[in-house]
């Protein structure tokens, strides 16, 4: 579990967070919404501590970030998995060798353990043939799931979704959602997703927040959304005409 | 004071504050690459794979560029030394001590600064602004060290080797020119090479050598690493790079003759 309290953040005399708190479930996919420039992104990075928060606090199952040491920060890093917009992907290294990095680095798994390892995670989300090849030489959807297999490979207990979505078609886009929700389930992760995907909102939306100007407006489940009458998220899901009508037609249901 | 000489002392002391700055962060930025390494084994990888990139792959052009300058400075020298008073292995000895003393560890280090520094530069800025250092340091690892410490280490330890070829080239290249033009004959040429010869000469250009090799890499990382933005950014960065890299050898290189040799 995550929590973060009354998290703080400017550049400059810019604030873009001023004062977000929530709470982030284990075995749930816990999405991020907002409008471009509401301080998703930054949101997401003070969690993972790319960005040092101005104030507030944030707990990964009872630590504080804040009170570790850089030992003690190190250990949680590879606790930690990471999917980032364009999959962040090694471009001078194979996909069995990206997947395999972080176990290089950390892991005191023999060869043959590590190797093991690769296939099984590549096997998992279905990119067993694709051993040998270099991200350049595969489409975008699967540098998504090598990336998904890179951030599992240490069997993370936190993972992050920075736009898993964002350049896939929409089957590809349904394939990434489910594979993610899956995943997070048979690992109990806390999975935390910055997204604009509004499919991916009412898909695998366990718990929502929607930010706006730095502040926490609206926090839900998915089903809470279709009934949530404050404007603020009712405008920004079902602004086109196709969610309207589907908003209605659930809730004729 | 007038508003002209406003607008300059604020133009001049923002001038020297990014400058500062500048040179602040890339301290910085040293510290961090010599931190102590999560796993040598990894570091010990890259460092092959950039013996290859940033050494092996430039000895093609070392050596071609060696052996035709040797050549020219033979055939210019000999052109400037055409009197019967003056020996023909003074030719030898003026080609000896431009190739050792100058062109091969400053020249060759500014050619490098130009194929290795682009090349950091712009892999580094790429990594930045495709997220993949981003990547580095949420699995917790220190990406400036191990993006930046096996180059600095390759080329620390091949930059020499170059050298040394290009010494060698550069002379073969005057001793094949004076013989082909037939403006110096093997013999001088040999005896020219051999006399008053001071091995320290040697010591000094792979001194040189070195702490070009640090510049080029640290100065290049420095900019690709601090790249901000998309594909025009990591550009703007590589030319930066191979800008203030060779400024760095040519300020640098004054310093050490004036220490080394005077």
């Amino acid at each position: 579990m995550i929590e973060v309290r009354g998290l703080k953040k400017s550049f400059g005399d810019t604030a873009v967070l001023k004062g977000i708190s929530a709470t982030f479930e284990e075995g749930k996919t816990n999405l991020i919404i907002g409008r471009s420039g509401s301080g998703k992104t930054v949101f997401l990075k003070c969690i993972l501590g790319l960005y040092d928060a101005d104030e507030g606090d944030i707990i990964f199952s009872g630590r504080k970030l804040g009170d570790l040491d850089k030992k003690q920060r190190k250990l949680l890093r590879q606790e930690l998995g990471m999917l980032f917009q364009g999959g962040a992907l090694f471009d001078s290294m194979t996909v069995a060798e990206n997947v395999r990095f972080p176990l290089d680095f950390f892991s005191d798994m023999a060869v043959s353990e590590r190797a093991d390892r690769v296939n099984f995670v590549l096997k998992r989300v279905q990119l067993e043939a694709a051993h040998n090849r270099y991200p350049a030489e595969i489409s975008g959807g699967m540098q998504k799931r090598v990336a998904i297999a890179r951030a599992i490979s240490m069997k993370p207990k936190y993972l992050f979704c920075d736009e898993p979505n964002s350049g896939l078609d929409p089957d590809t886009s349904i394939v990434i959602d489910n594979l993610i929700r899956e995943i997070t389930q048979e690992y109990n992760m806390t999975t935390v997703i910055n997204t604009h995907d509004m499919n991916s909102v009412l898909e695998i939306g366990d718990h929502v927040i929607f930010l706006k100007d730095g502040y926490k407006v609206w926090e839900g489940s998915k089903d809470e959304i279709l009934k949530a009458d404050q404007s603020d998220i009712s405008d920004y899901v079902f602004r086109s005409n196709l969610f309207k009508k589907l908003r209605v037609a659930l809730r004729a249901q | 004071m007038g508003l002209r000489s406003a607008i300059y002392s604020n133009y001049f002391s923002g001038m020297i504050y990014r400058l500062l700055q500048g040179i602040g962060t890339y301290f910085l930025l040293v510290t961090r690459v010599f931190k102590k390494p999560e796993r040598w084994s990894e570091y010990r990888k890259s460092f092959w794979r950039d013996i290859d990139h940033l050494g092996l792959d430039s000895v093609g052009i070392v050596a071609v560029i060696s052996l035709f300058v040797g050549a020219v400075v033979t055939i210019q020298t000999a052109l400037n030394l055409e009197d019967p008073l003056v020996p023909q292995y003074y030719i030898a000895i003026a080609t000896r001590e431009s190739i050792v003393l100058e062109f091969s560890p400053t020249m060759i280090s500014l050619i490098l600064a130009g194929k290795v520094g682009s090349n950091i530069a712009s892999t580094i800025g790429t990594m930045r602004v495709t997220e993949q250092i981003d990547a580095l340091e949420v699995m917790g690892i220190n990406s400036a060290s191990y993006l930046i410490l096996p180059k600095i280490a390759a080329s620390v330890i091949f930059n020499p080797i170059l050298i040394t070829i290009s010494i060698f080239l550069g002379l073969l290249g005057g001793y094949l020119a004076g013989d082909f033009t037939g403006m110096v004959s093997m013999s001088d040429f040999v005896y020219g090479l051999k006399l008053g010869f001071n091995p320290f000469y040697i010591t000094y250009a792979l001194i040189k050598t070195v702490i070009f090799a640090f510049l080029i890499t640290t100065i290049s990382a420095y900019f690709g690493y601090n790249v901000k933005g998309g594909a025009i950014d990591v550009g703007i960065a590589s030319t930066t790079a191979v800008v203030n890299s060779s400024v760095a050898i040519i300020v640098a290189n004054y310093f050490l003759t004036d220490l080394l040799l005077s």
